[in-house]
């Protein structure tokens, strides 16, 4: 295949991959629409749903009966959305993978496909889909699919109508072997950061729904998600894994070329400030963690503005600053 | 970073001292500092703080470009001059953010440093009576004899700090721990965050860096006054330079060709000849960015480039007054380059012209001359002519690349301020029988930087500690396990119990895994 034909494969690729992702989008918002009236131990109990349910409400027995009644019909519907979105998520993830490879074979010569925004927005929300993949299983993620799969969808289609460049070589700065180690980790570090983010504003939804006095409900989205504490963990995890790949990827691989490249290891560059206050914001969050008073919520909160921060260094400054950071391709 | 349970010490005893003795005032202030609400206070204020410094523009980054800020806002110039806003990260304010987080580490390290070196020998603590009360807890029963089993359990708690115990009923135990690493990997992050921090400080005392323009064929020595700018640490001192000497041989440069970035240099590197000391050996070599000249500690750098058009100027008496190439440094993406050329021979007036060089020469009504392309395909020059004193007599050292306008006047053509064009190899005649301008072609100069940073490597591997300590404070996960057996009706009762000491562990896993070990093996 030519090089051009590998471009065209890629935007075709990418178009294959939003429509994929915007199908697993809808199969999920099916899954906890039908899911509003499915009692949260139904899944998990499987067959003996009405015994477990009847004897848990003791109480309210009409209500219950109710719920039973639909619910056998709502479940199993409930369970295949769920698992018809993970096959479309993959087949999306798989069609985003071909899109980011195929851009990297269009260039002449061959290169990694983050020689710009567009390419690196790209990249990054793979790295998301796969992270969140990843995980799956080990953190029963079922919860976070629709906010995953929403994120990137609409991630996507920011880049493919805002950012689009046709396939073009690399700047005299990016050749070099830490374009690989330095982007790779920064990518690596922007998708777990993000889905750290995902769980801590699941945290803040969930503590607020919970304030509210909705202890007795059964159902529904919220009630399904996990409990504040494995929420509050993951974010936890995700972040903990995170902030070491981010401070090698902005404080460590970062200022080793930079010092190749512009003979200087830290300049003060808005990207490089930003990614500063990036990396002092999740400091600050890991301290959060280990005190009194701001645990929880607050900690949560200062997760959301790492997030913040991380994204507006990402898309932001290029914007904002544009040719006045030396990194206005990334 | 103090412990949570000391933070809230703090905020009472606050509280309880109403009338502060000086001593106690200042007991109280430290306190405060070293509080862990105070530290986190203070790494929100360092990322706030350093976000003007990407907002308005930096001297140390871009001097031209603060220059330029300045200009167009007057009347906020001086209010953002007083609060260090064009100086944010060495301002005063900046700095007593990042001093007093500084102070407030210290102050954390140091009783937590010696906590952790009594804690670091410490036994793991007598198994509890009472194993059941504990967060994991599982009972069972097996064949094999107490001390075998407990054998098993040994070998299977692998890493761990063991002791054995047998309390007054006769119950033999063994109580484990592991993890010790764990506070280590955090003291020592915050250890290095200081030596990231003396290595950046020591860098910019000891170090230098210089930029210096060579037109191609040009030779360098590096002697401070051959720098068109030096920056000296405040304790460099000159003679350390590091005598060395270099030509640049010639310059090569690829221009994108399509698509976005089309005009982006993409490919640039510079020939270049140097010798070390005083009458080394010649080598070549070829710089371009990310690929410096290392010479033992000094760096070459390549970072930018640019053309110096190659004019000839013949004065009224037909002597060549002016001849070879003078630097027009590049103002935009396609190299249309400004630069002046000052004639100080030519008679009867001193000459200065004011040039444009455009190096794709195009033309239309609407925009005037412009550069369609940053190669040289066809360099075209564009003059205006002053005629007058040049005022390079003052005393007053002069920009090469500005006239002094005082003692100048616009050499006229018919009552019109003359604007000269040339391409490649025309010669023009001035008006007024002043002379002739030749333009011979383009030749490139390259713009090198010359630093020397003595302890990069002091920061570097200050952050490759950092990163170490991360690891271990992250994913070292402290943790005891206590096993206790005893005999019961001919077979062999077994209690195991743990307890995490960090967040986001997987104790009951491990347990899990240690039970079924021990209903395999014994």
């Amino acid at each position: 295949m030519s090089h051009t034909q590998f471009a065209l494969l890629s935007n075709q690729a990418i178009a294959v991959c939003g429509v994929f992702y915007f199908l697993a989008l809808m199969a999920h918002l099916a899954e906890w629409a039908v899911g509003r009236t499915v009692p949260i131990d139904a899944i998990a109990s499987g067959a003996s749903t009405t015994t477990t349910v009847a004897a848990a409400e003791g109480g309210g027995t009409t209500v219950t009966d109710t719920l039973v009644d639909v619910d056998d019909d709502s479940a199993d519907r409930m369970e295949r959305f769920g698992r018809v979105g993970l096959m479309l998520t993959v087949v999306a993830a798989l069609a985003h993978f071909v899109a980011v490879a195929s851009r990297g074979l269009a260039a002449d010569p061959v290169r990694v496909p983050w020689g710009n925004m567009y390419e690196f927005t790209m990249t990054g929300t793979l790295f998301v889909v796969i992270g969140y993949l990843a995980l799956y299983r080990r953190y029963k993620l079922g919860w976070l699919a629709p906010v995953v799969t929403g994120f990137v969808l609409i991630t996507l289609m920011v880049d493919v109508l805002l950012l689009y460049t046709p396939v073009v070589q690399l700047r005299d700065s990016l050749h070099s072997p830490w374009l690989i180690i330095h982007v790779v980790a920064a990518i690596t570090a922007t998708g777990a950061f993000t889905i750290g983010g995902m769980a801590s504003v699941m945290y803040l939804i969930k503590a607020r729904w919970l304030e509210t006095d909705h202890t007795g409900d059964k159902a529904g989205y919220l009630a399904r998600l996990p409990g504040l504490v494995q929420l509050d963990q993951l974010a936890y995890r995700t972040i903990a894994f995170a902030f070491p790949v981010w401070t090698f990827a902005a404080l460590i691989a970062g200022p080793i070329w930079a010092q190749a490249a512009w003979g200087k290891y830290w300049g003060w560059d808005p990207k490089e400030v930003w990614a500063f206050i990036t990396w002092v914001v999740f400091a600050a969050y890991l301290h959060a963690r280990a005190t009194a008073g701001w645990k929880g919520r607050a900690a949560a909160i200062i997760a959301l503005i790492g997030l913040a921060t991380l994204w507006f260094n990402f898309i932001g400054i290029n914007f904002f600053f544009g040719s006045g950071s030396q990194h206005s391709y990334a | 970073m103090t412990d949570p349970s000391e933070y809230t010490n703090v905020r009472d005893r606050a509280r309880s001292v109403a009338p502060l003795a000086p001593r106690e005032f200042l007991r109280w202030s430290w306190r405060q500092l070293t509080s862990m609400r105070t530290a986190l206070i203070l790494l929100f204020l360092l990322a706030l703080g350093a976000v003007p410094g990407s907002v308005i523009p930096q001297d140390s980054v871009d001097a031209v470009l603060s220059a330029q800020w300045r200009q167009a806002h007057p009347s906020l110039t001086p209010i953002y001059n007083r609060l260090g806003l064009f100086n944010v990260y060495s301002s005063v304010w900046f700095s007593a953010i990042y001093i007093l987080l500084m102070i407030s580490l210290v102050g954390c390290i140091l009783p937590r440093t010696r906590v952790y070196l009594k804690a670091v020998r410490a036994r793991p603590p007598k198994t509890p009576r009472n194993l059941s009360r504990l967060p994991e807890y599982r009972t069972l029963e097996l064949d094999a004899e107490p001390s075998a089993v407990l054998a098993q359990a040994r070998a299977a708690l692998g890493g761990y700090r063991i002791d054995a115990h047998t309390d007054d009923a006769g119950v033999d135990s063994i109580a484990a721990e592991r993890g010790y690493l764990r506070e280590a990997g955090n003291l020592l992050f915050h250890v290095s965050v200081l030596i990231v921090l003396v290595g950046f400080a020591t860098g910019s005392l000891f170090g230098y860096t210089g930029g210096v323009i060579i037109v191609t064929g040009g030779q360098f020595a590096n002697v401070a006054s051959q720098y068109d700018e030096f920056n000296p640490g405040s304790l460099f001192q000159v003679k350390n330079l590091k005598p060395f000497s270099m030509k640049v041989t010639d310059f090569d440069v690829k221009f994108i060709r399509s698509g976005r970035e089309v005009g982006m240099a993409q490919d640039f590197s510079a020939g270049v000849d140097y010798s070390l000391g005083d009458d080394g050996k010649s080598q070549h070599t070829r710089i371009s960015v990310n690929h410096p000249l290392d010479l033992s500690g000094t760096k070459v750098y390549l970072i930018g480039h640019g053309y110096a058009p190659d004019v000839t100027i013949r004065d009224s008496t037909g002597e060549i007054v002016y001849a070879g190439p003078t630097v027009f440094p590049p103002e935009s993406t396609t190299f249309t380059s400004s630069g002046v050329i000052k004639v100080p021979e030519a008679k009867p007036d001193q000459l200065g012209f004011l040039g444009t060089l455009y190096p794709t020469y195009a033309f239309t009504m609407k925009t005037g001359p412009f550069s369609a392309f940053p190669d040289a395909k066809n360099p075209g020059l564009s003059l205006q002519v002053f005629q007058g004193n040049l005022g390079m007599d003052s005393g007053i050292p002069q920009s090469v690349y500005a006239l002094d306008m005082a003692g100048l006047k616009p050499v006229k053509e018919n009552g019109q301020a003359l604007r000269l064009t040339l391409l490649r190899g025309e010669t023009t005649k001035l008006p007024n029988g002043l002379g002739s301008v030749t333009f011979n072609g383009v030749d490139r100069f390259v713009k090198l930087q010359v630093s020397h940073n003595p302890s990069d490597w002091v920061a570097l591997m200050g952050m490759i500690l950092a990163l170490t300590g991360l690891l271990g404070s992250l994913f070292i996960r402290p943790r005891r396990v206590w096993i206790s057996v005893r005999r019961k009706g001919g077979r062999t009762l077994v209690e195991v119990a743990g307890l995490d000491r960090s967040a986001g562990g997987n104790l009951a896993d491990e347990l899990d895994g240690l039970t079924a070990h021990l209903e395999e093996k014994a």
